[in-house]
């Protein structure tokens, strides 16, 4: 997160290679620079159709971080319209067969399942989360916004994102590390 | 019998919902910024500081505070002497509609859980109606996003698990959404009634101004209790971990069966989005 007190973000730079993932912590507050991709419910499942049918993805998602986002429509003249993170775990069922073609980063928000958490240990993907109700500031850090997929969906159709400086927590790391289970049982009192 | 035009009370809702998406209540930010205050963690203190930023940032550039611009949820208290000339439902819907478009938010609702077509427009709109003595007409908007909708829960606990039961019940809701329903929460409580009717007040709960207390002493000490009892979990602004994983906790209750303790639970997340006007 941006300029907050006590944190310096690290700054991670996409496409993501295996050393940059490895490197990341959970609780490391980073920036986000360079091209994510976005996706959420109804792309992941045509998108595993696709594998199915073995029919190409609508990118190669080897190196990529994939943004769980469908934003709001964009105002005249603005590139996109408030676009925070939805709820990660609707894309547990299918992330892992995207993890396994080499996906590096997903931003989100919520709890993933034990076998996407494993999975990402095992090909080497973080998963970020970034905070829902700042849609508006997140928005701010897209530079370009193109659909390259899927246009009939709309808001859920994919895109591809330039951001710059855009912020997110690490979440469960490679190692193992867990802040949403971590955090809660280092402030739990009951 | 007073008469309204269907068209007045249409743009008034369109220019609610427009509000209501784009400045967050200063009662909501005023529980903000004492979360802010109290909060311990670090990665809490953060979260918040950038919500408030948002609200400031979303209101005046007229853009949704979240891109999950909901249900329209609406509870109408309907004088008993009021006509609206060309129909209640109608003018409802199409504000909502008029809303949504003109206040460029996403249309989010599809035409049902098995045909998932958009409806284009996020009709239909979400009414309750109340029929109360007099001439006005009431309504306070609820701009419902899922995620938190989708961590609600409904339990027909017995009369012997009682008031214990039911405060296990709404913790155990609460730590079971996790980060998933965008901590630091509004916690709607529905007690009494019939099944269905526990919902609806979970949700009507919901619009009451955050953190004034219920009327009733018994259940605004209970309101106490379970907003202490949640923010010992540790969830956390955004489930980072902190003290502050609600805002406020409303219970509203309702007459119940001899057999019966129906307790529902319906959260909203940080971005908890509720306006009201008078007709």
């Amino acid at each position: 997160m941006s300029a907050g007190e006590g944190f310096r973000p690290v700054r991670v730079t996409t496409p993501l290679t295996a050393d940059a993932v490895a490197g990341l912590r959970t609780g490391d507050v980073v920036s986000i620079s360079g091209t994510i991709y976005t996706a959420r419910d109804a792309a992941h499942e045509r998108m595993a159709e696709a594998i199915a049918d073995g029919r190409p993805l609508p990118f190669d998602v080897a190196g990529q971080v994939l943004y769980f986002t469908g934003p709001a429509p964009a105002r005249p003249g603005a590139v996109i319209g408030s676009a925070g993170p939805t709820t990660a775990s609707r894309m547990d069922a299918w992330s892992p067969l995207l993890i396994e073609r080499g996906l590096r980063g997903m931003i989100g928000k919520g709890l993933r399942s034990d076998p996407v958490k494993a999975s990402m240990r095992q090909h080497g993907c973080v998963y970020f989360g970034a905070v829902e109700g700042t849609a508006a500031l997140l928005a701010q850090c897209v530079r370009s916004a193109e659909v390259i997929a899927y246009e009939d969906l709309d808001s859920e159709a994919v895109r591809r994102l330039v951001v710059e400086d855009f912020p997110a927590v690490v979440v469960n790391d490679v190692h193992g590390g867990d802040l949403y289970l971590e955090g809660r049982e280092r402030w739990r009192r009951s | 019998m007073r008469t309204i035009a269907a068209e007045d009370l249409t743009e008034a809702v369109a220019q609610l919902c427009i509000t209501a998406n784009t400045c967050l209540g200063e009662d909501q930010l005023r529980a903000l910024r004492r979360a802010r205050q109290d909060e311990e963690s670090d990665h809490g203190r953060e979260v918040l500081d950038r919500l408030l930023e948002n609200a400031a940032v979303s209101c005046r550039d007229g853009v949704p505070f979240c891109q999950d611009t909901g249900y329209a949820v609406l509870f109408v208290d309907h004088g008993e002497d009021l006509r609206v000339e060309g129909g209640l439902a109608a003018a409802l819907d199409e504000g909502v509609r008029r809303g949504y478009e003109r206040g460029y938010l996403r249309k989010s609702l599809v035409r049902g859980p098995v045909d998932r077509r958009n409806t284009g427009d996020n009709t239909p709109a979400v009414v309750y109606t109340d029929l109360v003595p007099g001439s006005r007409l009431k309504i306070r908007l609820l701009i419902k996003g899922a995620g938190c909708d989708n961590m609600s829960a409904l339990r027909m606990l017995t009369p012997a698990e009682g008031v214990e039961g039911m405060v296990r019940f709404v913790v155990e809701t609460i730590e079971r959404a996790g980060p998933n329903a965008s901590p630091p929460v509004t916690v709607g409580v529905g007690i009494g009634g019939p099944f269905e009717r526990s919902a609806v007040l979970a949700k009507k709960a919901l619009t009451r101004p955050s953190g004034e207390a219920n009327p009733d002493p018994q259940l605004a000490a209970l309101e106490r209790r379970l907003l202490e009892e949640i923010n010992a979990t540790g969830v956390g602004p955004a489930g980072y971990g902190g003290t502050q994983t609600a805002l406020a906790v409303h219970v509203e209750s309702f007459p119940t069966h001899i057999a019966a303790f129906p307790v529902a639970v319906n959260l909203d997340c940080h971005s908890h989005r509720t306006r009201s006007i008078e007709l």
